[in-house]
């Protein structure tokens, strides 16, 4: 038979709204969006910062997982442009200092070492300073942002929304120790913290050792990707020779490519291994390479580097032909070709390295030599040392290192408390009705037929001026007012009530995207083929309501493409279907303490 | 009434019907009903037949005369032709438009005011000179638009939202279109579309005058506890005496695995209506067969529904005035227009 969905718990409904379920950290994306609709900046830059901590830094460089999760790529092709969005909150807030957390000034007594100021190590400070917490933050660099300032070029992301970001969280009292890398953690150890927190990082590039590298005359043209962006962003490297090549095809490598063209790369290409389709780098990335006459190799494996006369010339490349084979992909070797240039920039990946970190004081390490991290409690096989962003698991993006950082904070609170660490606050939820008259709803319900903005960005030779000529310009006001209203509302739940439903039909043929059947009850598979259209996205899930009153059948909802415009609820006589806004209570390290069942659902 | 416009997207994998539209490709306007009237699921119900017909918009004409029921035709086909005539009246003026353009097919709603009071002597005339047209009345019991007074329609007993209880006789559209000789008589609920869609697609094949009286709640004025025309009355009452599947021209005809006693009658078109065998006795091929069940299960108090009485074998209007067989618009202003001469010729016959 049919499973009834429960709806008084926050998993449900949770799942409806695609970019929040999607995004690690659960920003309440419709919200903020709907914030920035109303002109009210600084409450949406607040409502971001509280689960993402850096709106303006994200709003420019997130992964955005949440765009290709969002309900509106389903409904005409493209997401709302959530990210630059974020970007819009933060470039027009007001000041928000007399808003931001506070520090008390009577501390609790516990004092913890963050390593690495990056956006891992941070977001844990920020969520414990508040609490009383002394916390002591090791940077090897002068200045705090960790990868966000020394690998994202500045053409991206300006170091003043760097800044300004960063000290939100310092002058709340963090005691910042710069210039000093760790090179013990035993050393770190002794020193007495309640406990210690490895944020630093994934800070090794990758190697490409093949014939040809460590000649002479080659070595100094060749570079490693996140290694050479760190030389531009200190100055140690201002000039590039006028060919390069780019080996690999990840954001790093974009990055990369785009900071050659702007140094005296102007013929500057990235090499990848395999086709477009398989690229690692986010498409909008390849897009702004591309507009800047970046060239990107398909399928060449690198062989070797050509040097002759003591001098690289070129490197060559094994061309490759792809096949699929019963879903795995085969290469096969077409011919071999010279591509020649005169600098090389690896940027095939990164690694974790912790030649500081003693293998006798109980934190384990595994086969591939990476710490054993719990992953939940980010808690290492040491109690009271807990790991995090890209140090945890190895390179993955900000917005997680943010998600690290508050779970870590969790963690690291209930610890210095005496609570059982594994043991975690749950989630909960609100959900209020939205109904304000008989047509009107506290929300915007109008579907807008508009397409995605595209975003402004600056001309080529400004570009190409100065390093740190910020490439997208932003969205302008009318830019700004159509997307919000691109946003289909997911937050705002169609919520229903079995026991008032009179059967009229009513909502199941008003909706415009055939979402709602009445139908026998059924196991969910047969039930997906049973509804107005076919539910066949077995990635959302169907909404099945208790048995119907009159009939003994039940409601189901598909809720693959509800554009939530709420007019099943508008046309419902009997109120069955109500509009209800959810909010998701996210657990801090603030709602931490006590029995994790503290947090009742309020329905 | 509704604030929004229904947004413009339709879910991707909506099929398309033979010509290659969607079910939203038959909406209409939104409805300004109340929320939960039965006349949108009766709305819903046509947009779905046309769809599955294939019937193409611009070959279809709505016709309808005044009250809730008829404010309907307004939100299906958006590209049709429509009539929204005086009270009652819409009978002739559809008898007229019939005659003028045999070629359409004619989509009259109606309700128990417009058709069972001010309009009874059109409809029984509509029904007396078999005009091809799919007649829908969407009975309610009240007069919706004027605040709910009770209709022709409503049972005695049925109460009042106040509480009042009628003491008049009801009319009953099926009885009275079987005792005037229609050709086809069927009543269904609106609640019901698994059974209404394949009787408005019968209706809409029939070579004659198709009632089907829609038993379509009023969600304001006559859905409480005391109505006999309420949802849950309805559901609780409904009596299917007959069982019709609706097979169209176009597709194979499969035969039943069930062992199921069929009995199929073929429309003019070839399509086919099967019936299923529910009731002991009932025939919908014979007219007393059909009087006498319904008669009897109103006496019980049931609702009977279903396709009651079908018979294919009637002349339409058409064959019996002997008209030409092209829509008027098609001929050639010398056939519509013979001259003098011809005029002259006529008289002379009436000398």
């Amino acid at each position: 038979m049919a499973v009834y969905t429960d709806t008084s718990a926050p998993r449900h409904y949770h799942k409806v709204v695609d970019c929040q379920y999607a995004c690690p950290a659960h920003t309440n994306v419709p919200e903020y969006l709907r914030l920035i609709a109303q002109g009210r900046f600084t409450e949406s830059y607040l409502l971001n910062r509280e689960s993402n901590v850096f709106p303006g830094i994200l709003g420019r460089t997130c992964d955005r997982p949440c765009e290709p999760a969002c309900r509106r790529s389903r409904v005409d092709g493209k997401p709302v442009a959530i990210c630059r969005l974020k970007r819009v909150a933060a470039d027009n807030r007001d000041d928000v200092t007399p808003f931001l957390p506070q520090a008390p000034s009577e501390k609790n007594g516990k004092r913890i070492a963050l390593i690495g100021a990056g956006p891992a190590s941070l977001t844990v400070a920020n969520d414990l300073l508040p609490l009383g917490y002394e916390v002591v933050i090791y940077e090897r660099h002068a200045r705090a942002g960790g990868l966000m300032r020394v690998n994202i070029p500045a053409f991206r992301l300006p170091a003043s929304v760097l800044d300004e970001e960063c000290n939100y969280i310092i002058d709340m009292g963090a005691e910042m120790r710069y210039d000093t890398p760790v090179t013990s953690l035993k050393a770190v150890l002794d020193e007495g913290y309640d406990a210690v927190f490895v944020g630093s990082g994934a800070p090794k590039g990758k190697e490409l050792d093949l014939p040809g590298r460590w000649d002479d005359g080659a070595r100094e043209h060749i570079h490693i990707g996140i290694e050479w962006l760190g030389s531009v962003h200190f100055g140690h490297i201002e000039k590039i020779a006028p060919r390069v090549l780019v080996i690999g095809v990840g954001n790093t490598a974009m990055d990369c490519c785009r900071t050659s063209r702007r140094l005296g790369g102007v013929d500057t290409k990235v090499v990848a291994r395999r086709s477009r389709p398989y690229f690692k780098a986010s498409p909008w990335e390849l897009e702004d390479a591309g507009e800047e006459g970046i060239e990107i190799l398909e399928n060449h494996a690198p062989k070797r580097f050509v040097v002759e006369e003591g001098r690289l010339v070129g490197m060559e490349f094994e061309r490759l032909e792809w096949t699929d084979s019963n879903g795995k992909q085969k290469s096969r070797v077409t011919d071999t070709v010279v591509v020649p240039c005169d600098d090389v920039i690896l940027a095939i990946g990164q690694d974790n390295a912790f030649p500081w970190i003693e293998r006798d004081i109980g934190i384990a390490f595994d086969a591939h030599d990476m710490p054993v991290i719990d992953r939940t409690t980010f808690e290492s096989t040491r109690t009271g040392v807990f790991f995090g962003g890209d140090a945890a698991w190895g390179p993955q993006n900000i917005i997680w290192a943010v998600e690290h950082g508050h779970q870590a904070a969790i963690s690291i609170h209930r610890h210095c408390e005496g609570l059982p660490v594994g043991e975690r606050p749950a989630e909960g939820m609100n959900l209020l009705s939205t109904k304000m008259g008989m047509h009107s709803w506290a929300y915007s319900n109008d579907f807008n037929p508009s397409p995605r903005s595209a975003m402004q960005h600056a001309e080529l030779v400004q570009r190409f001026a100065a390093l740190s000529a910020e490439v997208e310009l932003g969205f302008t006001p009318e830019q700004t007012a159509t997307e919000v209203e691109r946003c289909l509302n997911c937050d705002i739940e169609t919520h229903f009530e079995a026991t008032l439903c009179i059967e009229c039909d009513a909502c199941v043929d008003v909706c415009p995207v055939s979402c709602l059947t009445i139908t026998p009850a059924a196991p969910e598979m047969d039930l997906r083929q049973l509804l107005s259209a076919p539910a066949e996205n077995l990635s959302q899930d169907l909404f099945v309501s208790n048995t119907l009153p009159q009939t003994r059948r039940v409601m189901v909802k598909d809720e693959d493409i509800c554009l939530h415009c709420g007019l099943c609820a508008e046309r419902c006589p009997t109120a069955a279907w109500d509009m209800k806004k959810f909010e998701l209570v996210l657990p801090y390290a603030s709602s931490a303490s006590g029995a994790p069942d503290l947090h009742a659902v309020n329905a | 009434m509704t604030s929004i416009a229904k947004p413009p997207v339709r879910h991707p994998l909506l099929r398309t019907n033979a010509l290659g539209l969607t079910l939203r490709d038959y909406e209409g306007a939104m409805s300004t009903l109340c929320a939960g009237c039965g006349h949108d699921s009766v709305t819903a119900a046509l947009i779905q037949a046309c769809w599955e017909l294939a019937l193409p918009p611009h070959k279809a004409a709505k016709m309808s005369g005044i009250g809730c029921s008829s404010k309907t035709t307004a939100y299906f086909m958006k590209g049709s032709h429509g009539f929204n005539s005086v009270h009652g009246r819409m009978p002739s003026v559809t008898s007229g438009a019939s005659a003028a353009n045999r070629d359409l097919t004619y989509i009259g709603i109606s309700g128990d005011g417009d058709s069972l009071s001010i309009g009874l002597g059109q409809l029984s005339h509509a029904i007396r000179r078999n005009v091809r047209m799919l007649y829908v009345i969407d009975n309610n019991g009240v007069y919706g638009l004027t605040k709910g007074q009770f209709s022709a329609s409503a049972d005695v007993g049925s109460t009042s939202k106040k509480g009042d209880a009628n003491v008049q006789q009801p009319i009953d559209p099926v009885l009275l279109a079987l005792t005037l000789g229609a050709t086809f008589v069927a009543r269904s609920f609106s609640g019901d579309k698994a059974q209404l869609v394949p009787i408005l697609k019968a209706g809409l094949s029939h070579n004659g005058l198709a009632l089907v009286d829609v038993i379509s709640p009023c969600v304001t004025f006559n859905d409480h506890e005391g109505s006999t025309k309420s949802y849950k009355f309805t559901r609780e009452h409904e009596v299917e005496i007959s069982s019709a599947d609706f097979v169209p021209l176009r597709r194979e005809i499969t035969a039943p695995g069930t062992g199921e006693e069929i009995m199929a009658v073929t429309m003019h078109d070839g399509s086919v209506v099967r019936f299923r065998k529910t009731h002991d006795g009932y025939d919908p091929t014979n007219r007393e067969s059909a009087y006498m069940h319904v008669r009897a299960c109103q006496d019980r108090g049931e609702v009977a529904t279903g396709l009651l009485f079908i018979d294919e074998k009637g002349a339409d209007m058409h064959a019996v005035a002997r008209t030409v067989t092209k829509p008027l618009v098609d001929l050639t202003h010398e056939e519509l227009c013979p001259g003098n001469d011809a005029l002259q010729a006529l008289m002379e016959r009436y000398r």
